[in-house]
Parts: C-alpha cells; sequence; structure tokens
C-alpha cells in the first residue's frame, strides 16, 4: 500500500498553515482596523476562494503560471521556477484557496476586541508590535487556533485546484484527495477506502478537537 | 501648566455637533469634567491622550507640544503616556492583577505600593473575569498610575465604587496624585462623589 500521498498531503497542508499563519496574521490584523474601499476589495478578492469552483482557481492559475507565456515563463526564465504541475504550484494554489480560512476566524476575533484594550496599551507606551504580541494575539487564542485548524483540514480535502494546477504525478502532487479518484478510476476500491478512511479519521479529530479546546466558547467554533 | 485648544466635529444622533474647549490647567491641580451625556466628554480625554484626532487644535503640557494642527504635530499615545482609566476598564483578559501592572511598570515596590492602595495585594494572580466591579475599576486606576504619569485622565473612575471604599480610596489617591506632581482630570456624573479633591470644574455644554 503506497502511503506516499497521505505523507504528502500533510507536508502540503503543514506547510500552507504555517505560510498562511505567518501572512495571515498582519493581512487580519491590517483589515481588522478601519474600513475603506481599497480593503473592502482586498477582503473579497480573500474571499472569492470560498464561493468560486476550485476548478475555475485552478484553470486561472494554470493559466498564470503555464511556462509557455506571461509570468510562468517570465518565473521560469528568470528563476528557473515553475508552478504547473509541481509541488511549490499545490502549495501555492493552496495558499491562495485556503486563506478565507485562516483571515476570516482571526479578523473577526480581532474586530470583537473592544478597541480600548489596545488604546490602553498605547497609553502604557506599548508600541503597536508590542501590543500585538503581548495583548491581541493571547486574547484571540481560540479562534486563533480555530483558524489554524480549519486551514490545515481545508487543505487535507482540497481536489479540484490541485488537479487543475498539479495533475496527478506520483510523489510530486498526488495527493491523498487526487490518489482516491485515481484509484477509483482503476477499480482499486480498497485503496481508495484506505485512503478515504485515513483523510476521514485525521479531519474528523481535528474538527472534534477545534470543539474540545474552544468548549468555554459558548458560540460555535466555526463562527 | 496645560494649555488645550481643539475644535472636533463629533457624530451624534440626527446630525452633528462641534466639540469646542479652550481652557488651562495649572499643574497638579484636579479638575472635574461634567456635562450631559454624548457632550464629548471622553472624546476630550481622548483627544488629550493621543487616541482620537481632533480637526483643529493645540495642546501644550508644560511647555511640550503634543498637538499642534497648524504645525502638523501630533505626538503618538506611546510618547504623551498619559495615566488613563478607560471608562469600560478596558483590562486585559489574559493577564492578571500583578501581570496588569508589570506589564506596564518594572517598578516592583511601585506596584507593592499600588497594590496596597487599591486593596487587590491579595488578589494578584486573579485574572479580571475573577475580580467584581469594584475591584476590576480599581486595579484600571492603579495600571493608569504605574506608569507614573504627569498628567492623569480619569473617565468615570469611581462608578462602580461603594461609598466606603470610594472614599477610602480617593484619600490614598490624594496623596499618590500629590507625590506624583500629577495634573488629574476626571470626568464625573455624580454631583458630589469628587467632594474636597477637586480644585477646578469644567462644564462641557454639548
Amino acid at each position: 500500500m503506497d502511503l506516499s500521498p497521505i505523507w504528502l498531503t500533510l507536508k502540503l497542508a503543514a506547510i500552507t498553515t504555517l505560510l498562511l499563519l505567518i501572512v495571515g496574521l498582519p493581512l487580519a490584523w491590517w483589515l481588522s482596523k478601519g474600513r475603506s474601499f481599497f480593503k473592502t476589495i482586498i477582503e473579497a478578492i480573500i474571499t472569492m476562494p470560498l464561493v468560486l469552483p476550485p476548478s475555475v482557481l485552478g484553470f486561472y492559475l494554470l493559466l498564470a503560471f503555464s511556462p509557455q507565456h506571461g509570468l510562468g515563463k517570465w518565473l521560469q526564465d528568470s528563476f528557473d521556477v515553475q508552478f504547473v504541475f509541481s509541488f511549490k504550484g499545490l502549495v501555492l494554489a493552496s495558499f491562495i484557496y485556503s486563506m478565507p480560512f485562516m483571515i476570516g476566524p482571526i479578523k473577526s476575533a480581532l474586530q470583537q476586541l473592544p478597541a480600548s484594550l489596545a488604546q490602553a496599551s498605547y497609553t502604557l507606551g506599548k508600541t503597536k508590535w508590542q501590543t500585538f504580541k503581548s495583548l491581541l494575539i493571547p486574547n484571540i487564542k481560540p479562534s486563533l487556533l480555530t483558524a489554524i485548524i480549519l486551514t490545515f483540514a481545508h487543505t487535507l480535502g482540497e481536489f479540484g485546484v490541485v488537479l487543475m494546477i498539479g495533475g496527478n504525478i506520483p510523489n510530486v502532487t498526488r495527493v491523498a484527495s487526487i490518489a482516491v479518484y485515481d484509484s477509483v478510476e482503476r477499480m482499486d476500491y480498497a485503496a481508495a477506502n484506505t485512503y478515504s478512511l485515513i483523510l476521514f479519521a485525521i479531519t474528523f479529530i481535528m474538527v472534534i478537537s477545534v470543539f474540545v479546546f474552544n468548549k468555554y466558547q459558548a458560540k460555535s467554533p466555526l463562527e | 501648566m496645560i494649555d488645550i485648544t481643539i475644535e472636533k466635529n463629533l457624530k451624534v444622533y440626527q446630525g452633528k455637533q462641534i466639540l469646542k474647549i479652550n481652557r488651562q490647567f495649572l499643574s497638579g491641580s484636579i479638575t472635574k469634567i461634567y456635562g450631559p451625556s454624548g457632550a464629548g466628554k471622553t472624546t476630550f480625554l481622548k483627544i488629550i491622550a493621543g487616541l482620537i484626532s481632533p480637526e483643529k487644535g493645540k495642546i501644550v503640557i508644560d511647555d511640550i507640544t503634543w498637538l499642534n494642527t497648524d504645525a502638523g504635530i501630533n505626538l503618538s499615545p506611546q510618547k504623551r503616556m498619559p495615566g488613563f482609566v478607560f471608562q469600560d476598564y478596558a483590562l486585559f483578559p489574559n493577564m492578571t492583577v500583578l501581570q496588569h501592572l508589570e506589564y506596564a511598570t518594572g517598578d516592583k515596590d511601585w506596584i507593592n505600593r499600588l497594590l496596597l492602595l487599591g486593596k487587590l495585594d491579595t488578589l494578584t494572580d486573579h485574572k479580571p473575569t475573577h475580580l467584581s466591579g469594584g475591584q476590576q475599576q480599581r486595579l484600571a486606576i492603579l495600571r493608569a498610575l504605574a506608569i507614573k504619569p504627569k498628567l492623569i485622565l480619569m473617565d468615570e473612575p469611581f462608578s462602580a465604587l461603594d461609598p466606603e471604599m470610594k472614599a477610602e480610596l480617593i484619600g490614598g489617591l490624594k496623596v499618590v496624585f500629590k507625590g506624583l506632581g500629577a495634573t488629574v482630570l476626571i470626568v464625573s456624573h455624580n454631583p458630589i462623589e469628587l467632594e474636597g479633591l477637586v480644585d477646578g470644574e469644567l462644564y462641557i455644554a454639548g
């Protein structure tokens, strides 16, 4: 039984989650403060993957990063980087596709903190960064955890976007969800069942852990 | 000497209102600010703290310009560092009583003195959710004092205290204010609670 798709999926989810955490925290903080037309546009773009068919996103990523023309050709010629049919491409696609799951919960949690909290910290002479690190982040822990787990779990479940930009290359782009599809195509239901069961178990444990960790929160952990 | 001239447009229900204040406060004085709800008392304090910017204004504290809209000067709250007691206390849910004070200052002796002043010395490892309303309000006052501010801005700082605790705390605060040489502005709705503490008044009509 080839378990490489499972490992590849976990690796993809871990890298995507880490990258999104690093980029998502400051971005969510920026979005949580005030409103402007520019911010509304950025927020709409970040939210698009929630409603867009994954194949549409995958199709445009495929066009954009195709090494034959445009951006993809420039990346290939200048840096020898190819996103299409590579693990890098999967990371990029997952990064974009899972972005709303990281940004959404963090942004709304930051918005729900009273403005006077940060203001009190500023009057004590603390910088914005000190305030963010010592005050804001510790006070949105449950939402942060929700964001991390949802992003990870959502990346595990990707199919359409991954298939479009990554294809089905063993050990490179064949993640678990693709392996399930591929096994069924080959009528290997036993393999499909194994992959499916493992995915089911992992995601179930993750969703359960969100509910358990956030048990003191009266509201739904998906908010 | 504190010299304040400000003009700020307030958004109020059905229209706009202009908050206009031109006033000097003697260094070391304690002034009570009062007036109807929505007149702009809290906004006034936040403008002084640098948390809200007015359309026009000048704030000079002991010859240092904190704000001068004509000259484009507007010091950040971090540079102004007033002792600010927020009406909603603005306590930090992740920190204990002691951590609140340690976040503000590294002066252990001062922290101990403040804890005794606010009668919170037996509750140092409690987080805000495990404090009563009165204890929370006292912590908010102590945190503001922790940075040894020269200017103290208090927004309804005694509203949750019982009369006995209030009288005792005010007695202690008087000594602390004097020791710090601080100028104090206190917003209060209660016509009698600050008797014997303040030496001036400012009415904001709205």
